[in-house]
């Protein structure tokens, strides 16, 4: 029972992957609509990251004050300046680790 | 012009740092499906058959919670169907491969994947062999994932809850994004749509994750006409 679902999920989730690539050719879409598609990482990912930062795993917002706001500022900024993901990533946790463990606890 | 090899590796290299996220939050995928009470192999199957992180969690969280299949099924479809985004990008250069390979490669494209290749495909688009980079990211984040969930299915939830580690999603996706916070349109575009994912967060199946994107991308067409 679960597994239908799950296979059912899947021919989903694969229909989703696959339409696009396979099935559009390039001159169905036009200039305009190229343009546009340049923005898709912009458009589609802050849609990942704000839900991940200001919602709780209860699904409600968090305290203005919470170490998420403050790891993912860190994030940002030392993400902008070293151009490096490895140091982007590290200096999230690791701010967000050194104010839950260090400075609330 | 770069061989087969190198720009597989190539993709293999852009993509592994966001591993740093991809594996603990593997890991959780897998020990929550077990704890959630459902069978190893059910949990299993669903990062070969879905393989899709975030979608995986939704769709048993959804069950267990006395959701109809109907339900689950629809939201991993909706939450999922952000890929067809990308496969518009990507679409654009892979529009040469054959039918078959095309229909092959769709099953690895993944986020980071597609962000990490359509970098690389935006400065090397002289390049004969493109799409290896893209299989190159999708192999390297389906073996990664395999391993990940698996090892949490079988260890359970063996990475502390305390270490906040789902926190590393959001993250490497800021590492993906922040380049772009130079430009002022993709600045805007990132706050609508971050704002609106807010906003349309409670909307039923998870929809946020593309109704969000959607008022971006119009806000995206928007900011073109102005530029004009």
């Amino acid at each position: 029972m679960t597994l239908t679902a799950i296979i059912f999920a899947g021919i989903l989730t694969y229909f989703t992957r696959m339409t696009m690539i396979a099935l559009i050719s390039r001159d169905m879409l036009g200039e305009k609509i190229k343009a546009v598609l340049e923005y898709v990482p912009s458009a589609v990912f802050p849609a990942i990251i704000f839900p991940g930062i200001f919602i709780n795993d209860f699904g409600t917002f968090i305290e203005m004050n919470d170490p998420k706001i403050f790891g993912a500022l860190v994030a940002v900024i030392v993400g902008y300046f070293s151009k490096n993901i490895i140091a982007t990533i590290s200096a999230g946790l690791i701010s967000y680790w050194f104010l839950i463990f260090v400075v609330f606890s | 012009m770069l061989t087969k090899k190198q720009l597989f590796t190539r993709g293999m290299l852009d993509i592994s740092p966001h591993m740093l996220s991809v594996i603990p939050f593997g890991i959780i995928c897998g020990a929550i499906g077990v704890e959630l009470g459902f069978h190893p192999y059910l949990v299993y199957a669903m990062s070969f058959i879905i393989f899709g992180g975030a979608s995986q969690i939704v769709f048993l969280q959804l069950l267990s919670g006395g959701a109809s299949s109907l339900v689950a099924v629809a939201s991993v479809g909706i939450i999922n169907s952000r890929h067809l985004l990308y496969g518009a990008v990507l679409s654009e250069y892979l529009e040469k491969l054959s039918f078959i390979k095309k229909l092959l490669i769709s099953y690895v494209v993944v986020d980071q994947g597609f962000a990490e290749s359509n970098k690389f495909f935006k400065k090397n688009r002289s390049e004969e062999f493109l799409h290896y980079h893209l299989i190159g990211t999708g192999c390297t984040m389906w073996v990664c994932w395999q391993i990940a969930t698996l090892s949490g299915i079988v260890l359970g939830s063996f990475v502390p809850e305390e270490l906040g580690l789902k926190f590393a999603i959001p993250l490497t996706f800021i590492a993906i994004v922040v380049q772009d916070l130079k430009k002022l349109d993709h600045v805007i575009v990132m706050i609508t749509c971050g704002l609106s994912s807010l906003l349309f967060f409670d909307a039923p199946f998870k929809s946020y994750i593309i109704i969000s994107p959607i008022i971006a991308l119009f806000v995206a067409a928007l900011l073109l006409r102005l530029k004009k």
